[in-house]
């Protein structure tokens, strides 16, 4: 198979640095660019698999290149940025970004980031079954097993695992959410979204406290990990 | 207070305000002339210019000096209704009232720019003050991070044949846990010069209580600490509406807190609950406590406890006590009597019992 290539863009040496010596380690092939510009012309003239953005860039935001890039590249690109205001990330998510994660970061966080967003980028709806620890969830029967016993599920709370499960590895915002299972009136109404996702913890999580599928990203959504 | 009124009072007001108060005073007197003698309304009116004094600026107060003059011989010295002054006791009297009156307003200004000098150099020292506590912790914070970071890159660099794989792990695990205590401190600060610069806005939505303890909990666990820390918070709390990020700082630095300053495997308690629309967050631990002297102190900025080894900028609990001000609550610090610290932050908040 052959490296998946990655484009960092990004003003700032060392991290760039930082990134290329980890990504080549791990058997990615990495193009750097140090402006905006530089960023588009490269990810035109060669689209990579996956690129990760800076958003405070010397020539231009790295909003603006996204919602460019975002114009015709449909591969993941993933947000590593400084900021890490709430408003920043959703709004960077709702442009679609599929990721963000701010600096500093840690790169073993990095690179499960940009395996999960490959992972889904390559997986486009295939298997409809997904298994995690002692559980099957099945998309198109439509059931939830836990060592072959079936675990009842609420229409909503289906709805809701349905969602997290076809973008495993994404940050849903809350709002999408609401909107995705409850419908565009709802999008302010976050509690039953916190309820219910209690609700579906204590369903598929051995220590419903401590989350290891179903991740809270503070202030902003939540990601669901098959791990 | 005096400062606050002159300022939230404008100039053309003042001069209103003392002309309307002379008058007031006057039609008082006028009213009571058949009882005191014209020389006790000259008394009271110079009493009424000396208050006004204390808080008006000095042209208002002349403005009421001149005309409580005025008023004073056309109404009350005989022949009243005229400005003619027919004795000489009378005319005397009256040049110095004139001059008592100046004097006394003249007089009160000095004070007061004498005082607004003293103020404003006394505020100043405390700036300076506060600026080099700051700097002092803040050179030791950042520095000593920094001291391991270069030092142990330095030693890693210089490839020595004495450094063992175990030795190259322990230089590398301080790096990283260097790198960790700046952001920490980074974000401190941050968090400091939001509260100073009052735009602070808490962004409010339903919050989980139970899910951000844990989360924080799991976060400090990570640091691998010795104590133990035991959460006990009824899985029916009910979600609370307010700042997520905000409660989470809260509960990060009071929990970093215990861990910091009590003893290696001691235990820290958590709890929460919600009653009448307040959120109540508790944190024990079983540690030696506070000096009773120092209670009221440990949540003024910079502040550390006196004799106190462990490093730290004193920013931890004043963010906490700014931040749960900041949610229109407050925190708490008592010593248990068996022992250890109770903090205790409430904070009113709406609360939500949907149910599935």
């Amino acid at each position: 198979m052959n490296k998946a290539e990655i484009l960092i863009i990004d003003d700032e040496m060392q991290i760039r640095k930082l990134l290329e010596i980890t990504l080549q380690s791990n058997n990615y092939a990495v193009a750097d660019a140090r402006t905006a510009k530089e960023g588009i012309i490269m990810a035109s003239n060669h689209p990579p698999d996956l690129i990760i953005l800076d958003l405070g860039l010397p020539d231009k935001s790295g909003h603006e290149v996204l919602k460019e890039l975002r114009q015709w590249y449909t591969n993941p690109i993933i947000i590593l940025s400084v900021i890490n205001s709430e408003e920043d990330i959703i709004h960077a998510l709702d442009n679609g970004a599929n990721d963000y994660l701010t600096k500093p970061f840690r790169t073993g966080e990095l690179l499960a980031r940009i395996r999960s967003a490959l992972r889904s980028s390559i997986l486009e709806d295939s298997d409809p079954i997904i298994r995690f620890d002692d559980l099957e969830f099945d998309l198109s029967a439509r059931t939830l097993r836990k060592n072959n016993e079936l675990i009842k599920l609420t229409a909503t709370e289906y709805s809701l695992l349905a969602i997290f499960a076809r973008n495993e590895g994404k940050v849903l915002t809350h709002q999408y959410l609401l909107r995705a299972v409850w419908g565009p009136g709802y999008i302010n109404q976050s509690q039953y979204l916190r309820v219910f996702i209690a609700q579906i913890r204590k369903k598929i999580e051995n220590d419903p406290n401590r989350p290891e599928h179903l991740i809270t990203e503070s202030g902003v959504g939540y990601r669901f990990v098959l791990k | 207070m005096r400062t606050l009124f002159i300022n939230t009072v404008s100039k053309r007001r003042q001069y209103l305000l003392s002309s309307i108060i002379v008058i007031t005073v006057s039609l008082i007197c006028f009213g009571l002339a058949s009882y005191v003698g014209y020389r006790v309304v000259a008394l009271i009116l110079l009493v009424t210019v000396s208050l006004i004094a204390i808080t008006f600026d000095i042209l208002p107060v002349l403005l009421a000096a001149v005309l409580s003059a005025f008023i004073w011989d056309f109404f009350f010295i005989p022949p009243r209704f005229t400005f003619h002054v027919t004795s000489t006791d009378d005319a005397i009297l009256l040049l110095m009232y004139f001059i008592i009156a100046m004097v006394n307003a003249v007089l009160t200004y000095k004070i007061r720019q004498i005082e607004k000098v003293a103020r404003l150099k006394e505020e100043k020292t405390n700036a300076i003050k506060l600026y080099n506590t700051l700097l002092n912790s803040l050179s030791h914070e950042l520095r000593t991070p920094i001291a391991t970071i270069i030092g142990a890159t330095d030693n890693l660099q210089e490839d020595n044949v004495n450094l063992s794989p175990a030795n190259k792990a322990q230089l590398l695990s301080e790096i990283s846990k260097a790198g960790l205590r700046l952001n920490q401190q980074v974000e401190n600060l941050l968090n400091m010069s939001r509260l100073e610069s009052g735009f602070i806005k808490p962004k409010m939505d339903w919050c989980d209580i139970n899910e951000i303890v844990h989360s924080v909990v799991q976060r400090i666990e990570e640091k691998k600490i010795s104590q133990r820390i035991i959460i006990n918070i009824n899985q029916s709390l009910p979600l609370v509406k307010s700042d997520k990020g905000m409660i989470e700082q809260i509960l990060f630095n009071l929990i970093n807190n215990s861990v910091l300053y009590s003893e290696p495997n001691s235990r820290i308690y958590i709890s929460a609950m919600c009653h009448a629309d307040i959120l109540r967050i508790v944190i024990e631990d079983n540690g030696r406590g506070f000096p009773a002297e120092e209670l009221d102190n440990v949540f003024e900025k910079f502040y550390r406890l006196k004799g106190t080894t462990t490093s730290g900028t004193g920013l931890g609990l004043s963010i906490v006590k700014g931040f749960s001000e900041a949610l229109g609550g407050s925190v708490h610090l008592e010593n248990i009597d068996t022992g250890g610290a109770r903090f205790t932050v409430s904070i009113p908040a709406k609360t939500s019992y949907i149910k599935v």
